[in-house]
C-alpha cells in the first residue's frame, strides 16, 4: 500500500490523439456488451504513453468514455503502480528493479548511480526534465538481473559500467534493449555461441531483428 | 537430464523462427481438431492421468480444476482466463513462453477452453511485459489468419476467441480473484471465496484461471500421451517444468527440466554452479519469494518437486530458484522481500496491510542488529497473526520467508543483536 495522489499542477484538458482514440474504441470491443469498464487499464496506459503521465483531465476523459464515475477511474489510476500521477522524465523514466534477485546481483549500485547522476529523490525529473528514476518491485526478468525498464523495453544483465553507459546513451537516442552482456535471451551465458545451437535468422527473437521491425517506431 | 526431444518448449530462448509456418513445422497445431472431436471428458481425463499440477505456485491438479466447471449455459457463458501476471520475485518463465513460444499457449487455450465449455479466453499479461504482449498478439493474429481461432477454430467446429488484456504493475493481480477484479476494470483486490471462480468468476460467470505454463504444456501432453508426461518426475509430481535460476549462480538462466531433479544438479549443470563453489552456498529460496528458504545443509539432498519441498517446510512454488552464497546478508535479503510485500499489499485486510509494515520495520532493525532479542519472538508472533487471517495468500506469503529465516538462521540474527549490544555497553 502506498499513498498516491494526483499532481498539484494539472493541465486544462486531455484528449486522445486521433489514432489513439480509434485504438481505444477497438479495445472496448474486446469485452462483452456493457462491460466497457474492463478497458480502463489499457486506456489509462495509452493515455500515459501519449502524455507521459496521468492527469486529472485524462481520468475524467476516460471516465466519460467508459461511462464510469471519475472516482472509479481515479482509484484504478492510484492503485496500480505503473501509472505515473505526476510528470516523469521526458526522455526517459528509469525503473530500476530492486527486489531480492536483482539486489543479490548489484541493483543497489545502480540505484546509487541514479542518485548521483539523476536525482537524490525518486520520480523527480532533472537534467532539464529529461530523466527521472524510480525503484520498482520485481519486473520479472530475474535470470537476467539486474534489470531496468525504460518505457517498453528491458535493459538486462547490467553492471555499474554498462548502466552508466546506458544513461549516457539514453540522453542521446535509443540504446539497444535486451542483455547488455550480449546474451541472446535467458539462456545460460555462453550457450548461445556453443556449436550445439542452431540459430534461425528469420524471425527469431534477436534484438537486431526487433530493431528493424516497425514495433519500435510505434513507441518512440 | 531431460533429452532435447522431450522438451516441450523447443524454442525457449527464441533462437528459432517464431512465425506460424515454422512453429507448425516443429509440430505445433498438429491434430488440434482431432483432440476436440474426442470430446471434453477425454481431454480432461488425459490431463488428469498425466498428473499435471498447476505451474503457478499452488500446484493444484489442472484436470481436476477444469472438471469443476459447470455445464455450458447460454445465459452465463464460461470464461477461460490465463494468468500471465507473472510477478513472484525470482520468476521469469512465463515471459519466455509469451515471447518465444506463444503458440503453445494459444493452442493450449483453444483445447482447455473447449474442455471447459468456454468460447472466450482472456490472457492477462502483466503491464511491464510490453514486448511480450506484442509478440503474443502477433502470434494470435497469425493464428486467426490461419483459421486456428475464430468461428470454426482449427476446423473443429468450436467457436473460440482469445483477447489479450494487461495489468499495470500490481503483484496482487496474480491472485486469481484479484486478477478477475482487475479484468473487470477495478482495483485488484481479492474476493472472498466461496463462491469460487468456477461458480461465479469473471462478470459473475463460471471462470477458470490457469497459469501460462499449465496451459502451454497441454497440447504436447495430448499429442504425446499422458503416460509420456507422467514418466518424468516422481509420482504425484510428474512432468517437465521450467525452472528459473537467479541470484548467486555463475550463469543465471531459465531451463526446462524434469520434475524431481536434484537441486544441486540443476544449479551445477545449468547455472554453472554457485559463485565461489558449492561449499560457498548459504541458502536457496527454491520456489519464488513466497516460500521459506532452504539452508545449505538441506540443499545437498534437495529434490525439486512439490512433495519433497513441502516435507522440508518449503515449497516448489513457481520453480524460481534464488541462490544466495556466503557473501549474502541473509537478513537483508529477507527484509527486501518484506519490503516487497509491504509495497504490494492491496490494503484490503487489516492484518496484512498493517502487519506487512510491521514485519518490514522490525526486519530492517534486525539487519543492523539494532534490536532487542525479544524482537525476534515479537516478529514471529506478528507473522502468526498475519498468516491465515487474510482473504488471500499474500499475508501468508509475507509471513513464510521470515519464519523460514528464523527456523534456520536464528542464532545468526541473535549474534548480530548481541554483538551490537556489547560494544555499546563497553563504551559506557
Amino acid at each position: 500500500m502506498m499513498l498516491r495522489r494526483i499532481d498539484k499542477d494539472q493541465p486544462e484538458t486531455f484528449a486522445f490523439s486521433k489514432s489513439n482514440l480509434s485504438w481505444a474504441k477497438k479495445q472496448i470491443l474486446k469485452y462483452p456488451k456493457d462491460r466497457q469498464q474492463s478497458a480502463v487499464i489499457p486506456l489509462l496506459y495509452r493515455a500515459q504513453e501519449q502524455e507521459g503521465w496521468i492527469s486529472k483531465p485524462a481520468i475524467e476523459f476516460i471516465a466519460k468514455m467508459l461511462k464510469m464515475a471519475p472516482i472509479r477511474v481515479y482509484e484504478v489510476a492510484s492503485f496500480y503502480f505503473m501509472f505515473h500521477l505526476s510528470p516523469v522524465g521526458k526522455k526517459a523514466h528509469i525503473q530500476v528493479c530492486g527486489t531480492t534477485p536483482c539486489m543479490l546481483r548489484g541493483s543497489e549500485k545502480l540505484i546509487e548511480i541514479c542518485k548521483q547522476r539523476i536525482s537524490k529523490h525518486q520520480k523527480e525529473p532533472c537534467s532539464k526534465g529529461k530523466l527521472s528514476w524510480e525503484e520498482v518491485e520485481c519486473i520479472g526478468a530475474c535470470s537476467n538481473s539486474p534489470v531496468v525498464q525504460v518505457g517498453s523495453d528491458y535493459y538486462e544483465d547490467l553492471s555499474e559500467e554498462s548502466f552508466s553507459h546506458l544513461l549516457d546513451e539514453l540522453m542521446e537516442g535509443y540504446p539497444e534493449p535486451g542483455s547488455q552482456k550480449k546474451r541472446f535471451s535467458s539462456e545460460p551465458e555462453g550457450f548461445f555461441n556453443s556449436s550445439k545451437v542452431k540459430i534461425e535468422e528469420n524471425r527469431n527473437a534477436s534484438v537486431k531483428l526487433f530493431l528493424k521491425t516497425s514495433l519500435r517506431e510505434k513507441n518512440k | 537430464m531431460l533429452k532435447e526431444k522431450d522438451k516441450i518448449f523447443s524454442n525457449l530462448y527464441g533462437f528459432k523462427d517464431r512465425s506460424i509456418s515454422s512453429v507448425m513445422s516443429r509440430g505445433q497445431w498438429d491434430g488440434t481438431a482431432k483432440f476436440i472431436k474426442n470430446g471434453s471428458s477425454w481431454i480432461i481425463e488425459e490431463i488428469k492421468n498425466s498428473g499435471l499440477r498447476g505451474r503457478g505456485g499452488a500446484g493444484f491438479p489442472t484436470g481436476l480444476k477444469w472438471s469443476f466447471m459447470p455445464k455450458p449455459n447460454p445465459t452465463k457463458p464460461s470464461y477461460l482466463v490465463i494468468n500471465a501476471d507473472e510477478s513472484e520475485p525470482g520468476t521469469c518463465k512465463d515471459r519466455e513462453i509469451l515471447r518465444h513460444e506463444p503458440h503453445t499457449l494459444i493452442e493450449g487455450c483453444l483445447i482447455a477452453g473447449f474442455a471447459m465449455g468456454a468460447h472466450v479466453a482472456y490472457i492477462y499479461v502483466r503491464g511491464e511485459y510490453v514486448r511480450e504482449r506484442e509478440a503474443l498478439q502477433i502470434a494470435i493474429d497469425e493464428a486467426y489468419s490461419k483459421g486456428f481461432l475464430g468461428k470454426n477454430a482449427a476446423k473443429s467446429g468450436w467457436k473460440f476467441d482469445i483477447f489479450v488484456h494487461h495489468g499495470a504493475g500490481a503483484y496482487i493481480c496474480g491472485e486469481e480473484t484479484a486478477l478477475i477484479e482487475s479484468l473487470e476494470g477495478k482495483k485488484g483486490m481479492p474476493r472472498m471465496k466461496p463462491p469460487f471462480p468456477a461458480m461465479a468468476g469473471l462478470y459473475g460467470c463460471p471462470t477458470t484461471v490457469n497459469n501460462v505454463e499449465s496451459i502451454a504444456v497441454v497440447p504436447t501432453i495430448l499429442r504425446r500421451g499422458a503416460s509420456w508426461f507422467s514418466k518424468f518426475g516422481r509420482s504425484n509430481n510428474t512432468g517437465t517444468k521450467l525452472f528459473c535460476l537467479s541470484g548467486h549462480v555463475e550463469k543465471p538462466c531459465v531451463v526446462e527440466e524434469e520434475m524431481s531433479i536434484p537441486l544441486k544438479e540443476l544449479i551445477e549443470k545449468y547455472g554453472g554452479g554457485v559463485i565461489g563453489g558449492w561449499d560457498n552456498l548459504k541458502a536457496v529460496i527454491p520456489g519464488g519469494s513466497s516460500v521459506p528458504l532452504l539452508p545449505a545443509k538441506l540443499c545437498n539432498d534437495a529434490i525439486m518437486d512439490f512433495d519433497w519441498l513441502r516435507e522440508n517446510q518449503s515449497g516448489l512454488g513457481t520453480g524460481a530458484v534464488i541462490v544466495m552464497n556466503s557473501s549474502t546478508d541473509i537478513v537483508k535479503a529477507i527484509w527486501r522481500l518484506s519490503k516487497f510485500y509491504n509495497h504490494e499489499s492491496c490494503g484490503q485486510c487489516t492484518p496484512c496491510r498493517e502487519g506487512t509494515g510491521w514485519m518490514m520495520r522490525v526486519m530492517k532493525r534486525l539487519i543492523s542488529g539494532d534490536a532487542k532479542l525479544e524482537d525476534i519472538d515479537n516478529l514471529l508472533e506478528i507473522t502468526k497473526q498475519v498468516e491465515g487471517h487474510t482473504i488471500c495468500a499474500l499475508g501468508d506469503a509475507a509471513a513464510w520467508p521470515i519464519q523460514g529465516l528464523f527456523r534456520h538462521f536464528r542464532s545468526e540474527v541473535e549474534d548480530r543483536i548481541k554483538n551490537k549490544v556489547s560494544p555499546k555497553i563497553a563504551a559506557e
